[in-house]
């Protein structure tokens, strides 16, 4: 009886929404569908259409570069600011209060921000580049084939950075200040300081936001779809983007769900891979020695 | 320094300590203070340069709703000159942006309901005793937990589809559908939450001759209350923000939520731009009042929740 309160309707709605789906996915791609009539069985159409199409090499080439550009970015930049608004002091309060703004937009909104910020004819920055003759800020942001992706991982990060401070914030916090008062006696100089204390016991916080950056930036598409819809040529076009395209656009459901299957079996291998590499498991002695 | 004040940051997980207590660093020497100090101006200058990074957008942002389209082309979008109006709001809620609002607003609440309600029967569970089956169970939640929502829309729509609930004038498909996705994380982070707390306190109010619901309401509510607080914040904030899900899933404008709606406003109103911002700004505001009345409920939230 217990057990039929507490898990019956989840179980329902879970099965239903998302573990059917995932069994329905890699089914789904052995079949061809338009979305109105009846499947057909596609045997292997969609995966060889998948390995020959070079719109989904180019979309999982785009993909990879949003993964790595966006950690690199993201990274450094919400440690330094998480380790930042650690500290104490009022103000550092009311820095942290103001850098969680942008996690409150959604993503839809932010792109809508930009976009008026950026319209090479009327934005904001445009404005600037008249007043000023800066030839810097005279740029098609959106629209030229070498920026409009930099540019859209830029304002992703705009957009998640905050929540990655947030991350460091707790994780530094969460450092026993006798290392660092141990450090001290020892005399280790500020940078001493952060390579053998600060990073070495932020290590759990480093593989729990690279996972998250890792896994999420696979499957940004919100962005991409509202301002840039792949292009120019195939520049920002995303696998999930591509994805959506296939079955909302032209139909090819099978082939989407092929598609989906990449991008599920990616993610799943991203986020073991760190996993495993950095010996995530073994983590549980992380303040080892202290105690 | 004496072992208790020393054991206590150590303590188990989910132990961590309250942000609030002073640390250890509170007692440094005053030298090595003066020298964190230099250190520090560093990432003062970058801490302050993303502080204009993330203000400098959103000030153009309310500095243009607060223009009509024509003075927005002309007048200096950084400076506030000129007139200024609130024109942009109003043209923006007779464009229909109050639907969009309520239906998001219905949205994220049932959902949230729905939500938190399979997270207490899952923490009753766990507080029951673990069985190999429900241990089972965990495994098939995390399984979803590793599978992102966008590789599974195509077969989500199929599945919507043929329960007959897409576009649906209850919105719900969109609401089942955020809440399944919502399910894995949310499902760990209680269990993991009330996996923490001592079975002697289970046993010792059966010993008293408490029954189910005795336990439930004076056991496992107060325990998961604070747990439940932060998901709300946590999953509010995904649903209320949420675009793929309603496209893929609703059609007429009608149905569409906050995100994908001032989406349909940037191809209605292409030149003008005040209402697309004041669009944007509105739908934020609801959360940046929330925000500024629990800033530090949130803030612990949103680190909190990767964290565990």
């Amino acid at each position: 009886m217990a057990d039929l309160v507490g898990l019956g309707p989840i179980t329902l709605i879970y099965g239903a929404f998302v573990l059917v789906p995932i069994v329905g996915l890699l089914v789904l791609s052995f079949f061809n569908w338009n979305g109105l009539g009846t499947p057909t069985w596609a045997g292997l159409a969609n995966w060889r259409e998948l390995v020959n199409d070079p719109t989904a090499g180019a979309a999982l080439e785009v993909t990879l570069k949003v993964v790595v550009l966006s950690w690199l970015i993201q990274t450094p930049i919400a440690m330094a600011l998480g380790l930042f608004v650690a500290g104490r002091g009022r103000w550092r309060t009311v820095y942290a209060a103001i850098y969680v703004l942008p996690l409150l937009l959604s993503t839809a909104g932010i792109s809508l921000m930009w976009s008026a910020l950026l319209n090479p004819d009327l934005g904001g920055v445009a404005y600037l580049y008249h007043t000023w003759h800066l030839g810097i800020l005279n740029q098609n942001w959106l629209g030229s084939l070498t920026l409009a992706l930099p540019v859209l991982i830029v304002i992703n990060s705009w957009q998640w950075i905050p929540f990655h401070t947030l991350l460091y914030q707790m994780g530094r916090r969460n450092i026993p200040g006798v290392l660092y008062e141990a450090a001290a006696i020892d005399g280790a100089s500020g940078w001493q300081t952060f390579w053998h204390v600060t990073l070495p016991q932020l290590r759990y916080t480093i593989v729990t936001s690279s996972v998250l950056i890792v896994t999420g930036s696979l499957t940004y598409f919100d962005i991409f779809y509202i301002l840039t819809d792949g292009g120019p040529g195939n520049e920002t076009r995303v696998l999930s983007l591509w994805m959506y395209q296939q079955a909302f656009q032209y139909q090819s459901f099978g082939y989407a769900a092929a598609l989906g299957t990449v991008l599920a079996i990616t993610a799943i291998l991203a986020a073991g891979l760190i996993l495993r590499f950095t010996g995530f498991a073994s983590l549980r002695s992380q303040q080892a020695g202290i105690a | 320094m004496s072992s208790t004040a020393v054991r206590s940051p150590l303590g188990r997980r989910g132990d961590a300590p309250p942000m609030d207590l002073p640390r250890w660093d509170d007692r440094r020497s005053i030298r090595s203070r003066a020298r964190r100090r230099l250190r520090g101006s560093g990432t003062f200058v970058l801490a302050t340069v993303w502080l204009l990074v993330v203000l400098i957008p959103l000030y153009y942002m309310l500095l243009a709703t607060l223009r009509n389209q024509g003075t927005y082309l002309t007048a200096n979008p950084w400076v506030p000159t000129g007139h200024l109006s609130l024109g942009s709001y109003n043209s923006v809620f007779a464009a229909g942006l109050g639907r969009y609002l309520i239906n998001s607003a219905i949205v994220t609440v049932v959902t949230l309901i729905l939500l938190l309600v399979f997270c207490l029967g899952a923490a009753f569970r766990v507080m029951r005793r673990a069985t190999p089956a429900s241990r089972n169970y965990m495994k098939l939640v995390v399984i979803g937990l590793a599978v992102p929502i966008q590789a599974i829309i195509v077969p989500v729509y199929l599945v919507v589809i043929k329960l007959g609930l897409y576009d649906s004038v209850t919105e719900a498909g969109v609401i089942l559908v955020l809440c399944a996705t919502a399910v894995p994380l949310s499902v760990l982070i209680t269990v993991s939450f009330i996996r923490d707390i001592p079975a002697e306190l289970y046993d010792a109010m059966s010993v008293d001759g408490g029954n189910e619901w005795t336990l439930f309401r004076n056991l496992v509510w107060p325990l998961s209350r604070p747990v439940l607080a932060t998901l709300a914040i946590y999953d509010g904030l995904n649903c209320w923000n949420n675009f793929l899900v309603p496209l893929v899933l609703t059609t007429s404008p009608n149905h569409a939520l906050l995100p994908l709606g001032i989406t349909k406003f940037q191809t209605q109103y292409a030149y003008n731009v005040p209402v697309i911002m004041a669009a944007v700004w509105i739908s934020m505001l609801p959360l940046l009042v929330l925000f500024i009345g629990m800033r530090r409920q949130v803030i612990r939230s949103l680190g909190g929740i990767a964290l565990r």
